[in-house]
């Protein structure tokens, strides 16, 4: 095109470097071109950051001038908030299947938006979960399933933006309702006004945690709440000075003897994990990180809603207290690595095994399926193949697996691996440097992308290493440690400190 | 030891009074091996086609679904993460259950001398050896890779890897292995003199030589019988530890994993207890059908059903008194996680299972106290047949509620079965009644030589008649 137009015949790549050759006034221009396109990124191009500052005065005049709706929202005139995604954004990561299948921090949704309301909302408008209702609201209006949320406030809802594109590509066509049709210019934010009407559908909606939404009955929701306290060990940071010993005296366990003689792992080194559930914020990174590391399939919307999510590292979200207005926590999940584990026991081929560094290994090509290790497995952190997953993903897909770890076919068994694709990386440096493998050496897939650090990993042996002296504190405590399963992965306490002004907790015993 | 002797010619039956005969209707040895042979000698009845029409489409139903699952991967079946063992486990442990009745009739009622056995143990073994081979069934194919199977096979390999001994799902392998192997040895030993007697009557001469072969050249001597009486009591005594050992190894699948509402010590005697019911309520439905269609009220009375309903009241009773065992047990463990179990069994979203499980296997048969009941036919029939569907439901409370909910709220789903987990499920009975009807038609469904030797001919002296 461009020898017709210009009479110019020079090749595309010689007419970008000509481009570049003005930008790139340096001294080695062909070091220099061959730097950035090996980082991908040309440090030069780096914005100038803007000094701001806040002129209280006008802000006061903008406010005064009631640029936001304050009606009060009732039944019929309810207040819509919008919000981009958690796991698309905006609607600009639609096409990413990983992000799709990424639940929800909070509703545990994947694959679809829902109009998000509280208890008391739904059964005033005799909807429940998976209803499709007609949202409608400045004239116009969409069809969203439902979803309750204890904690909502009432007659509010919400809804999540970047759903509902229909020319994103194969993976994000028409997954979700696109919210960008009602929302006005005026009130990106929120506004009020939106009104609903059940339709008497329903649509199905994959959840990768309580299946069934808060229509969990009485019974199981008294147990929860009675487990809550074992499962996520919390205190206020009061209590904690009272009693820096509180994550030891929840749980009454007779005596752990073994029937066996057991194994000593004492040779060094020997894997271990903690996980800081004061600073997990819950944002998911952990779960992508290690899906990408670990080549983890996306199974499908129709496959998570039959509880077959693959995720080898998922958040448990929990919520305790007044359904109304809950405390909710979250929990990092992800094969806890038992030096005792019940997983290897029941293997009839010894497909899962321990290692000598303490890992619950597991070996795909000795795997036949017997689904018996994930059954007596208490976290159930194992996840099957059901089916081949791998099959037909785009070449471009399978070029961008990691060349590590190996792509499980179905029927086969998989879990975490404390990423041992990288602590054999490490074992190999290590040999050919003739040493030991050092403190931070490996990092673990979750480890590397939390952006809190509560994820700490090494060697539990080391008396020198981060992860033994993390482990020293008195807020560690392993989860279901009655079943005498010894997990190498510890969880350190949530400490709560509320603002006494702003809580109702006055006293969090009761 | 009766003497038991291939006698010819009209022998007036000689009376002797007892409390009830066992066999009705004054039969003599000759009238015996008409009746039974007959059966297999004579035209075959149209019905028999029209069942075997209707047994065989569930065998196909069956084999099609296995060849889909092959292909598509045990996806196609309703499981899901907390919940990886579905119906192919409970339909494994409920037809393993079944074939406890065969061994436990023909072994230890043997042993024990219980002289009715002898008109129902030929076909209860022969469902022993159906039901096993569909129990067999499932747990092959239930697993994710098929062709690998062999992994479980402890043979000598060139990856050099035993398979793990520690691993109850082993030992199952073994049990019921082993069970089946001397189950069937057992029946085919008590068929050979039967075997003998088709071939001796035999008019065609394929007949001649199928049955020739598969008497192993019986002529009834005096030495053979000693011998045979000989193997028959040591192979009864072979099979009497496995009737206990079987399901015993098939609870501990469950009694030694952690999962709250498996991990229980009272599973060996509790499984068995209930085994012994379901296989016992199987043998009556199916008698009641045989006795019937191929007139054999003589030969099966009410005595006989009689017996068995006594004896599915005591295992009934035993199986409602552990479900009992487990509620107290699991309130007086303290768990949160075991107490749990047992009140979400119950009131929980499966409690629509467990009551079925209840009514059925509690309830039912309390009824069997009445000696009135005992008799009414149709009462049995039905009261069995619901047995039967209440020990199905008790694995499936067992095996799905237990997973559906365990430790970590977060992990628990409901599990439905799909089409395939239904059509595999309905094929297997299409696989156990193949094979059944097949007995019927061309074996000898009752034992012949062991019925001759309870008739009051077979010991004129009525010496030891209180044996």
């Amino acid at each position: 095109m461009a020898a017709v137009t210009t009479g110019d015949d020079r090749s595309g790549y010689d007419l970008t470097r000509e481009t570049w050759r003005s930008i790139l006034t340096g001294m080695d221009f062909d070091r220099q071109w061959k730097r950035i396109l090996h980082d991908g990124v040309y440090e030069g191009a780096r914005g100038k950051s803007l000094q701001v500052e806040i002129q209280s005065g006008n802000l006061t005049t903008v406010l005064d001038k009631k640029p936001f709706p304050t009606d009060a929202a009732t039944l019929n005139s309810m207040e819509i908030v919008y919000q981009v995604s958690n796991s698309v954004y905006d609607g600009r990561f639609a096409n990413n299947g990983w992000l799709q299948e990424l639940p929800d921090p909070v509703t545990k949704l994947t694959w679809d938006n829902a109009v998000v309301m509280s208890h008391r909302t739904a059964q005033e408008l005799g909807v429940k979960n998976e209803d499709l209702v007609t949202l409608q609201h400045q004239g116009r209006t969409l069809r969203l399933p439902v979803w309750i949320l204890p904690g909502q406030a009432d007659y509010s809802v919400a809804v999540e933006l970047g759903y509902g594109r229909d020319a994103v590509g194969r993976i994000g066509n028409g997954v979700g309702a696109n919210l960008y049709a009602i929302r006005r210019s005026t009130a990106p934010g929120f506004d009020i006004g939106a009104s609903i009407r059940p339709t008497g559908e329903t649509y199905p909606l994959a959840c990768t945690q309580d299946h069934h939404g808060l229509d969990v009955e009485k019974l199981a929701r008294e147990s929860i709440r009675d487990r809550l306290p074992i499962i996520i060990r919390e205190a206020t940071l009061e209590e904690y000075r009272e009693n820096g010993e509180f994550v030891h005296e929840i749980v009454e366990s007779p005596p752990k003897v073994s029937m066996w003689k057991e194994i000593k792992y004492d040779e060094r080194p020997q894997w271990g994990m903690t996980i800081d559930l004061n600073v997990c914020t819950g944002c998911n990174a952990c779960t992508i990180a290690c899906q990408s590391e670990n080549n983890i399939p996306v199974v499908g919307k129709e496959e998570v809603r039959l509880g077959r999510e693959m995720h080898w590292m998922r958040l448990d979200r929990y919520y305790s207290g007044d359904p109304d207005d809950p405390e909710m926590v979250h929990q990092p999940i992800s094969c806890q690595q038992c030096e005792m584990a019940p997983c290897e026991q029941v293997c009839p081929v010894a497909a899962t095994t321990h290692t000598e560094d303490g890992l619950n290994g597991m070996t795909y090509n000795r795997c036949i399926g017997t689904r018996y290790c994930a059954n007596n497995c208490p976290y159930k952190v194992r996840r099957f193949n059901f089916y081949n997953y791998a099959k037909g993903w785009p070449e471009i897909v399978q070029m961008a697996r990691n060349p590590d770890v190996t792509v499980r076919f179905r029927g086969v068994m998989e879990k975490c691996t404390y990423c041992v694709q990288r602590i054999a990386l490490a074992k190999i440096a290590a040999k050919k440097e003739n040493r030991e493998i050092r403190d931070g050496e490996v990092v673990s897939a979750c480890q590397q992308t939390c952006p809190t650090d509560a994820i700490v990993f090494g060697d539990i042996l080391d008396p020198n290493s981060k992860i033994f002296k993390v482990k020293q504190q008195n807020r560690k405590y392993e989860l279901l440690e009655e079943l005498n399963i010894r997990p190498r992965t510890s969880f350190l306490a949530k400490l709560r400190n509320p603002n006494p002004a702003l809580s109702k907790r006055q006293n969090p015993k009761d | 030891m009766s003497k038991i002797v291939e006698m010819t010619g009209d022998t007036k039956p000689v009376a002797i009074p007892e409390k009830q005969p066992l066999i009705l209707g004054n039969q003599t040895f000759k009238s015996v091996t008409d009746k039974i042979s007959g059966i297999v000698e004579g035209k075959t009845p149209k019905e028999w086609y029209l069942a075997f029409a209707v047994a065989f489409f569930g065998l196909l139903l069956l084999l099609g679904s296995i060849g889909f699952l092959v292909w598509d991967g045990v996806g196609i079946w309703g499981l899901n993460n907390p919940v990886g063992w579905g119906w192919a486990i409970v339909n494994f442990v409920f037809w393993v259950g079944i074939g406890h009745a065969g061994t436990l009739i023909s072994a230890i009622l043997f042993l024990f001398r219980q002289k009715w056995r002898t008109s129902i143990n030929r076909f209860a073994e022969a469902m022993t050896i159906f039901a096993v081979i569909c129990a067999l069934l499932f747990p092959g194919i239930h697993i994710g890779r098929i062709w690998l199977l062999y992994y479980f096979f402890p043979v000598p390999n060139q990856m050099g890897v035993w398979p793990n001994f520690r691993s109850p799902l082993l030992w199952d392998f073994f049990a019921v292995g082993t069970y089946f192997t001397v189950s069937l040895l057992f029946w085919y030993t008590g068929m050979i003199p039967d075997l003998a007697t088709f071939r001796d009557r035999a008019k065609t001469r394929i007949r001649k030589i199928i049955f020739g072969i598969m008497s192993l050249g019986w002529r009834g001597g005096n030495r053979q019988w000693q011998h045979y009486e000989l193997a028959y009591l040591v192979l009864a005594g072979l099979s009497t530890p496995l009737v206990l050992s079987v399901h015993s190894v098939v609870s501990t699948d469950f009694a030694t994993s952690l999962v709250p509402g498996w991990h229980s010590t009272i599973f060996p005697p509790y499984f068995v207890s209930g085994a012994i019911f379901s296989g016992f309520a199987m043998v009556m439905t199916l008698a009641i059908i045989a006795r019937r269609f191929y007139g054999l009220e003589h030969f099966i009375t009410h005595q006989h059903l009689d017996k068995m309903a006594k004896v599915m009241l005591l295992t009934g009773s035993i199986v409602g008194y552990s479900y009992a065992t487990e509620f107290f047990i699991a309130w007086y463990s303290g768990s949160e996680y075991e107490s749990f179990t047992f009140i979400n069994r119950a009131f929980g979203p499966y409690a629509w299972a467990y009551w079925i499980m209840i009514t059925c296997n509690v309830v039912v048969p309390q009824f069997f106290w009445s000696g009135k009941l005992r008799n009414n036919i149709a009462f049995l029939f039905v009261a069995s047949i619901l047995v039967n569907v209440g020990m199905w439901f008790e694995r499936f409370v067992i095996v799905v509620t237990s997973l559906s909910r365990d430790y970590l709220p977060s992990s628990w789903d409901y599990y439905s079965p799909t089409l395939w987990d239904i059509m595999t499920f309905i094929g297997s009975f299409g696989l156990f009644f193949t094979f059944f009807l097949l007995f019927l038609r061309f074996l000898p469904m009752i034992s012949m030589s062991e019925i001759k030797g309870i008739l009051p001919q077979a010991n004129p002296h009525h010496k030891d008649s209180h044996e």
